[in-house]
């Protein structure tokens, strides 16, 4: 089912009652989204951006950094150094 | 039945900037764990992402000197996957529209050329890093290198065999150094490789089903795993085993790729234009400028060589592999060296004490000055040649000019004839058994003499002199 492979990619976990209210939902939303097709874009150039803008660029100069506990201040699981999360591989 | 391998390579190439591509860090190697990260590079929310101009004149750089098309128009891209390395939950990478088309690469095969072709050249930000050692049940993550800027080279499956794969590496390795794009360190990861291998019988164009081989930070473990791999393979066909489409990790403890069994999720990256970076445009006064500043490459430098120097293609090879030792080189032959001479001494001497050390030659102590004086000691016949080597050896331990070490040790080589005369005469004396079987036609007893002569004046006897010598008292 479509809805599973999109909330396996997310990371959610939804009930059987959830799958069935959201694939309804999210095919509301494709069918909408769908409309656009209706129109002729066969001599549009895709667009890149929406803002005619090109080249927008920093020079290759450092700036100071966060202090580390700083850095590590939002994060659920750390010690002094690192993150911390759940073994990744055995 | 005779199978042929089909390799592919993805290099990746950690670039020279100073700072990340998308914010001003630092991506210094070898720092203190997250100290060098910011709201952008640890995906804070409502950052926004700034290009590093010189991110894309470096790859710009690198995809003229590999001959590849350069578009004037390239974008960015999101690639949407979640791994505790990657703080934004996608990666800005390149999906359509990459900075550099096809192109290629000419390596030496069995003494002929052969064109390695390159599909593209990207750019993107590395990841942090996972540390899955000392955190017991929990993965450690460092973001240090996280938004690192990474080029990415896709290669045609055009290599036929582990040793292609390893001169492809070496010159593109070569290549990524003088133009000071890459440092090109395998160990720290700077320069990384993933190769794509499948065999197929030998006539066949079809290509057969690859696996994806990961972690080969060493040009010797491209090669060994790159035999394993195709040799698993060709069992397998042989056993009649079905090779399943797989990313697998070299082990280097075993000396064999194993599978990553990692969960058999079809990857899906969902990739899209990033709204937050906007398109470049590379106009051709940029692209001349930047060219520009690519300089001699080493295979233009290698035919140089032979052309201007009458060097030996081997000697040109080993010489221009390294810019820095091209560079040494020249500077010795421009300070009045002769280059085959010099050439001897750089691949032989110089290359030994270094290797010993594991040194570069721009950390070496002995200059291209220091070997040019030494050679005008042994042409004035001041020193001779095997003296040479232990002044030589000084020179790079100490720094000190080959004129002082000579005398510093007493170094001076004896051409005073009458003097040798003594010793040469003492030793045949001393020898009347050797010089009676000299006499009798065993005529390698020659070098014995000349060896005793050496140890006596402790190596410092003019060889010529001592030749003549006992060939004029033993005929």
């Amino acid at each position: 089912m479509e809805i599973e492979h999109v909330a396996l990619l997310a990371r959610l976990k939804l009930s059987e009652k959830e799958k069935n209210l959201f694939s309804g939902q999210v095919g509301g939303v494709i069918d909408y989204i769908d409309k656009l097709n209706e129109l002729d874009t066969k001599e549009i150039e895709p667009t890149a951006h929406v803002f005619p803008v090109k080249n927008v660029f920093r020079k290759d100069k450092s700036r100071p950094s966060l202090p580390r506990e700083k850095a590590l201040q939002n994060a659920p699981r750390k010690d002094g150094k690192y993150y911390r999360v759940p073994k990744i591989i055995e | 039945m005779q199978y042929e391998a089909v390799i592919g390579l993805e290099i990746h190439a950690q670039l020279l900037t100073d700072t990340k591509i998308f914010c001003g860090c630092s991506t210094r190697f070898g720092s203190e764990p997250n100290t060098q990260t910011c709201p952008v590079c640890i995906g804070m929310p409502g950052v926004l992402p700034v290009m590093n101009e010189k991110a894309i004149g470096y790859v710009v750089k690198t995809g003229l000197a590999l001959n590849c098309e350069i578009p004037s128009l390239s974008r960015f891209a999101r690639k949407n996957y979640f791994y505790p390395d990657l703080p934004k939950g996608y990666q800005i990478s390149q999906y359509e529209l990459p900075l550099c088309g096809e192109g290629y690469i000419e390596i030496s095969v069995n003494n002929s050329r052969k064109k390695i072709g390159l599909t593209r050249i990207h750019l993107e930000e590395d990841a942090g890093k996972n540390i899955h050692e000392g955190g017991g049940n929990e993965s450690l993550v460092d973001l240090n290198r996280a938004g690192v800027p990474l080029m990415e080279i896709v290669t045609e499956p055009d290599i036929r065999s582990p040793g292609e794969a390893v001169e492809f590496m070496k010159k593109l390795r070569s290549i990524v150094r003088y133009i000071c794009v890459c440092d090109g360190n395998m160990e720290e990861g700077s320069l990384r490789c993933d190769a794509n291998v499948s065999i197929r019988p030998v006539g066949e164009a079809e290509l057969g089903v690859k696996t994806e081989i990961k972690n080969l930070n060493s040009f010797r473990f491209v090669e060994k795993a790159l035999d394993y791999e195709i040799r698993r393979q060709v069992k397998a066909l042989n056993d009649g085993v079905r090779i399943i489409q797989e990313t697998r990790l070299w082990n280097p403890e075993k000396s064999i790729t194993e599978s990553m069994r990692s969960k058999e999720e079809a990857h899906d990256y969902r990739y899209f234009p990033d709204p937050d970076l906007v398109p470049i445009e590379l106009d051709k006064s940029w692209i001349e400028e930047i060219k520009e500043g690519i300089g001699e490459l080493p295979d233009a430098r290698r035919e140089r060589f032979i052309k201007e120097y009458n060097l030996p293609e081997q000697d040109a090879d080993l010489l221009t592999a390294e810019k820095a030792v091209a560079e040494w080189f020249e500077q010795a032959v421009k300070s009045g060296g002769d280059p085959k001479t010099a050439s001897n001494w750089i691949k032989g001497d110089l290359a030994k004490l270094l290797n010993e050390e594991n040194r570069q030659i721009s950390e070496s102590l002995l200059t291209p000055k220091h070997l040019v004086e030494m050679l005008a000691l042994i042409d004035k016949g001041t020193i001779s040649g095997k003296i040479a080597k232990t002044v030589f050896e000084e020179m790079y331990k100490t720094g000190k000019d080959a004129d002082a070490i000579v005398k510093e040790k007493c170094l001076v080589q004896i051409s005073d004839e009458a003097g040798i005369e003594k010793i040469v005469d003492e030793i045949l004396n001393n020898n009347p058994e050797e010089v009676e079987r000299f006499r009798a036609g065993e005529a390698k007893l020659m070098g014995f003499f000349v060896g005793q002569v050496m140890k006596e004046t402790k190596g410092k006897a003019n060889p010529k002199i001592v030749n003549e010598l006992l060939r004029e008292k033993l005929s």
